[in-house]
């Protein structure tokens, strides 16, 4: 069981929060002006990364807060949760890129 | 009393001589002391066949001392406090303990099966799957044979009477191992002012100690375990678990422990209703961890080497000098190392005679070779045990010289009788948790084991665990381990010594995975590898040459490691012997996955207390006690329990709802609706982010107004609906599904808080502090008003879809001109306190009407009547408004979620099932709800599909039975006639219609 650290109330367990999957994703702004492949990827495409992933979780059973962990997939590792409003650090899609081609 | 125990030594033993007590075995009485092991109880009594093989039902004996035995699985107790799948191993002796062998029909002793064996040859691996093929509809027939004949005991035949328990705990080190590595440890951590768990599942600490136990310190060993114990105990913050096993690590430091509380025979002594918890499951999140589990002793792989008698060196000491127990009169040791030397020793001090010591290694042991001789032990140095005689006991040992060879053939140069082997193939660290929490393995070559090397989490391994031999290494690695603790947690170091332990310098051991028999590998007896599923060395080549390669695929095909004792025993051989087979070094061959559990787990234990009433939270509504006084059946919706309908006069549900449904049709009906969601939506921002997740224009709503609204996903699919009221301008009320409440809520602030941020909205959950009392029929405004109300209820002053505050027999509620019914109906929300009392005061006045109250059925029946959804009910998660015929619901104005997935080509498939009403075409029948629709009957099969029932009711207003269906392009279909089939049951033709049932115009409603 996962040890999640909300920005607001500290580190959790598991249970406490739901997962919101991938972090990122933004909606766009003018549906109707997209083509059925370019909405198929907003709507069902997702990086599913080995690696860093950042991903979305709400304190559904604390402050019901969203935030962003960013998690290894492999290990579980976290390496931090961050604030919605907050600037996240470098994306780790660099470095996971990386872990990629390595693969 | 303790006579016949004819191997139980005159003294010594950590047994109490003070405590004999009875048990039986296979309905047999036997004696034994208090501090024994079902086993080793057994082997005082010179018990040496307790079980049969899997597979070919040879005769099987006690070979280890604990968790690794693979033959003696017992089964306790009968009925419902059965419980099979006990190692006799582990199972503490208890006064009148009746244990039976699990395997073996009908007895242990004379099995019929046994005739197995001498079909050994085409028993080999995969012959279960090559065999039981044919003919294919004999697969039931082939699966219900083999698993009756497998058996593994008895699973209880009602509930557990047991009670369980699950506690959560939170320390700085969890120590799991209380051998002489994890007391180090855990000392040092505890010193240093660490919050300690200290965890071992034998009912003592002391691991190693207990059986094999030099000086310590100048003491003697288990006097040095109790003094760091009894030092232990005494630390605020040491909590010690014996009879603990740790089972799983998992995720970010969390491990599981499962804790064995009370005694058999105290939980029998207890009054039922108040048992003692009988297990405990920890739930413990540590900063830092030592696994300190030991090492699990390997057998060596000779013909026969699964005869009772043949056991694992460590166990005999074990039993000789835990349990003061002699497993045999003569015996032969056989080892490729020097552990098992001090096993003769114990033998012969224990009088018993050792023929030999027969050593593979050509140069013998170290330093201790010159003790065993000494003892007058003869030792024979480059020889091995080839095979063994006798069939439910060991009789004698074929000796051979050892080569070096191991596939070669050997000549029998000499036979030892004896009715003991006591093997030693050197050591496997139990790597299980360390694995389990993802960390890595390394072979070493000098020691021959898997070693844990790096670690995934915070943790660390010591003593034999992380390859230590010797007692003064183990302590010194576990003062290591709990050092590297203290610093990883920043806490002081305290000075601690080293315990003096006296080393005797070892000779390395030798490689020797199989054993030379005088035929070649795959003709001579067999050589068992996995004891609990017959798995032999033949049987890893045959896989071999059928092409398997990887060990995942080998363990599935033999069932090498497949048994309860998950491969503690054999899989460290087979693997070696299939990196032999494949050509491969071991370490490229590698090991099968470890998962938890580590041992068996009740299931009991991981349920805890989580059973009957406590299974699952029964939320109730603030009226639930007037429904139960009335007599009415609970119907389960999500965590809620809702009335199911109110039988009058031993009516039965089809008499109570035709009656309930006509109540409201013709005069009053009130139902209890409080478990609606109920969201309260502020802000600003309310009509803007409302406009951008419900489908109608939100904005054109006036205060005051209500409207039925859908929410969808970004896929276009109706994910919940409701109706939302406007309560000011920047003030509305949603009310969701029953079902869907806490998920619509999370939904909605996810857009907010992910998507929306810069929209000032607040939401509030208001389900259970508002109830809801639906008041439906063509009376129910004449009830209000009598009732009183201080505003004008008339359709002109308050018009269906409206909301009004108002006071309502003096309690203050709102008003909602809605219902889900098609009649004049109200809705009243009022404060959850207030709720009963104004329930009361609703049938008091409304006797007059014959007020009717009614449950979830009648309010399902009278829905369906008007052609109304449940979401959920008669949507699943495919099904898109246009599919209900809702297209007047979709704003062409706005952009809402899910809008653009509506133009997705497979939403515009004219294909689609859309909803529909059914009639049967012989006016009487109920159609199955879930029936499949087809269009003609006696197709061959697969019969195409071209909708489901979803909903279907007798409906007493209508005078005949209706239905909702989802059918493909329904919609175009009306009068076409379908055939509803369901299994066991002649297909119905039923008529396709409009939905509407009843009323279609809706003027019922508007009055």
């Amino acid at each position: 069981m996962l040890l999640i650290e909300c920005p607001w109330c500290g580190p959790r367990a598991e249970t406490e929060f739901s997962h919101g999957g991938e972090a990122g994703i933004t909606r766009p702004a003018n549906p109707d002006a997209l083509s059925d492949a370019e909405w198929a990827d907003y709507l069902f495409y997702r990086s599913n990364p080995r690696g860093a992933h950042r991903e979305l979780w709400n304190h559904a059973r604390g402050c019901r807060r969203w935030f962003v962990v960013e998690r290894d997939t492999v290990t579980n590792r976290i390496a931090g949760s961050f604030r919605l409003d907050e600037a996240l650090p470098v994306p780790a899609s660099a470095a996971g890129k990386q872990a990629e081609q390595g693969d | 009393m303790a006579a016949g125990q004819a191997n139980r030594l005159p003294e010594g033993g950590r047994i109490d001589r003070s405590r004999p007590l009875r048990f039986s075995f296979n309905g047999k009485s036997y004696a034994g002391y208090a501090g024994d092991t079902l086993a080793s109880a057994l082997l005082a009594n010179g018990v040496s066949l307790v079980g049969r093989s899997f597979k070919l039902r040879r005769p099987r004996g006690i070979v280890g001392g604990g968790a690794e035995e693979p033959n003696a699985v017992m089964q306790l107790g009968e009925g419902a406090a059965a419980r099979p799948n006990l190692l006799a191993t582990q199972v503490e002796l208890e006064p009148g303990l009746a244990a039976r062998g699990t395997r073996g029909w009908p007895s242990t002793r004379f099995d019929i099966g046994a005739a197995l064996d001498g079909f050994g040859r085409i028993l080999g691996a995969g012959f279960y799957y090559k065999t039981f093929k044919y003919p294919r509809a004999w697969w039931k027939l082939y699966e219900h044979v083999i698993r009756r004949a497998a058996g593994f005991g008895k699973a209880p035949d009602s509930p557990d009477p047991d009670r369980y328990e699950h506690r959560n705990a939170h320390c700085d080190v969890l120590v799991a191992g209380g051998g002489p590595a994890g007391l180090m440890a855990a000392l040092m951590a505890a010193r240093a002012g660490a919050r300690v768990i200290l965890a071992d599942d034998d009912v003592e600490f002391g691991g190693s100690l207990l059986v094999g136990g030099d000086a310590i310190d100048g003491i003697p060993a288990m006097d040095w375990v109790a003094r760091v114990v009894a030092e232990l105990r005494q630390m605020p913050d040491c909590r010690l678990l014996s009879r603990g096993t740790v089972f799983g690590y998992h995720d970010h430091n969390f491990l599981t422990i499962a804790q064995r509380c009370v005694r058999e025979s105290d939980i029998a002594a207890q009054d039922q209703a108040r048992r003692p918890v009988a297990e405990r499951l920890w739930r413990v999140r540590a900063k830092r961890v030592v696994l300190a589990q030991g090492a699990f002793e390997r057998p060596l792989v000779f013909c026969n080497n699964d005869r009772p008698g043949v056991m694992l060196a460590t166990a005999v000491s074990g039993y000789i000098r835990r349990h003061a127990v002699l497993p045999g009169r003569r015996a032969v040791v056989f080892t490729n190392n020097d552990s098992a030397y001090r096993t003769a020793i114990d033998l012969a001090g224990a009088g018993a005679e050792v023929a030999a010591i027969v050593d593979s290694r050509p140069g013998g042991a170290g330093a201790i070779e010159q003790r065993v001789k000494e003892l007058g032990i003869p030792v024979l140095p480059g020889h091995v045990v080839s095979d063994v005689s006798g069939r439910r006991r060991v009789r004698g040992a074929g000796i051979a010289r050892w080569t070096g060879e191991p596939w070669s053939t050997v000549e029998i140069t000499l036979r030892i009788d004896c009715d003991l082997v006591a093997v030693s193939g050197g050591f496997s660290p139990a790597v299980h948790l360390h694995s389990q929490a993802g960390g890595k393995l390394e072979w070493s070559e000098s020691q021959l084991c898997f070693l844990p090397a790096e670690a995934r989490q915070s943790h660390d391994s010591a003593g034999a665990g992380n390859g230590r031999q010797s007692t003064g290494d183990c302590l010194a690695d576990g003062l290591r381990a709990g050092t590297a603790a203290t610093v990883e947690l920043g806490l002081s170091r305290p000075e601690i010594e080293i315990p003096a332990t006296e080393e005797v310098p070892a000779a390395p051991i030798e490689a020797l995975w199989r054993v030379p028999a005088v035929k070649d590998a795959d003709r001579c007896p067999k050589q068992f590898i996995d004891f609990q599923n017959d798995a032999t060395v033949a049987d890893i080549r045959l896989a071999v040459r059928e092409g398997y390669r990887n060990v995942e695929h080998v363990k599935r095909y033999t069932a090498l490691g497949f048994g309860t004792d998950q491969g503690k025993l054999g899989n460290i051989n087979g693997m070696a012997i299939l990196a032999d087979a494949l050509g491969k070094p071991i370490p490229e061959v590698g090991t099968t996955t470890f998962r938890p559990a580590y041992t068996p787990v009740r299931f009991g234990t991981v349920a805890g207390e989580s059973v009957g009433e406590l299974y699952d939270p029964v939320r109730k509504t603030a009226l639930h006690e007037w429904h139960e006084a009335a007599g009415a059946p609970m119907e389960a919706v999500g965590q809620w329990h809702r009335p199911w309908y109110f039988p009058r006069g031993g009516e039965d549900l089809h008499a109570a709802v035709a009656r309930e449904c006509l109540a409201v049709r013709n005069s009053v009906g009130i139902m209890d609706a409080s478990t609606l969601g109920k969201i309260d939506v502020r802000g600003p921002d309310a009509v803007n982010f409302l406009e951008r997740v419900y489908t109608h224009n939100v904005g054109r709503m006036k205060p005051g107004r209500c409207a039925y609204g859908i929410l969808l996903g970004e896929d276009g699919m109706v994910m919940d609906d409701g109706v939302m009221a406007r309560l000011a301008e920047d003030r509305f009320y949603l009310t969701t599904t029953t079902g869907g409440a806490a998920h619509v809520l999370d939904w909605l602030e996810k857009w907010l808080q992910t998507e929306w941020p810069e929209l000032e909205v607040y939401l509030t959950s208001l389900t259970e502090q508002f109830s809801t009392l639906a008041v439906a029929g063509p009376n129910s405004r004449k009830l209000l008003e009598k009732l009183g109300c201080d505003i004008p209820l008339d359709r002109e002053s308050f018009p269906f879809m409206h909301v009004r505050t108002a006071t309502l027999a003096g309690i203050p509620v709102s008003l909602f001109r809605v219902g889900f019914s098609g009649e004049l109906a109200f809705e009243i929300n009022i404060g959850s306190q207030f709720a009963l009392d104004l329930w009361r005061k609703l049938m008091d006045a409304g006797r007059e009407f014959d007020i009717t109250p009614y449950g979830t059925e009648t309010m399902h029946v009278l829905r369906a009547e008007k052609g109304f959804v449940i979401v959920g009910h008669d949507t699943d998660g495919s099904v898109t408004p246009v599919d209900l015929g809702m297209n007047w619901l979709l704003s062409r104005e706005k952009d809402f979620l899910g809008k653009r997935s509506l133009a997705r080509p497979d939403c515009l498939r004219e294909d689609r099932k859309q909803l529909v009403g059914l009639l049967s075409r012989d006016g009487c029948t109920v159609i199955p709800e879930g029936a499949q629709l087809i269009e003609r009957t006696g197709q061959a099969t697969p019969v195409p599909m071209c909708g489901h029932v979803t909903s279907s009711y007798p409906s007493a207003s209508l005078g005949h039975p209706i239905a909702l269906a989802l059918v493909t392009g329904g919609r175009g279909r009306k009068g076409e006639t379908l055939f509803a089939a369901s299994p066991g049951r002649e297909p119905t033709a039923v008529e396709i219609v409009s939905p509407a049932f009843y009323d279609p115009g809706g003027e019922r409603q508007h009055v």
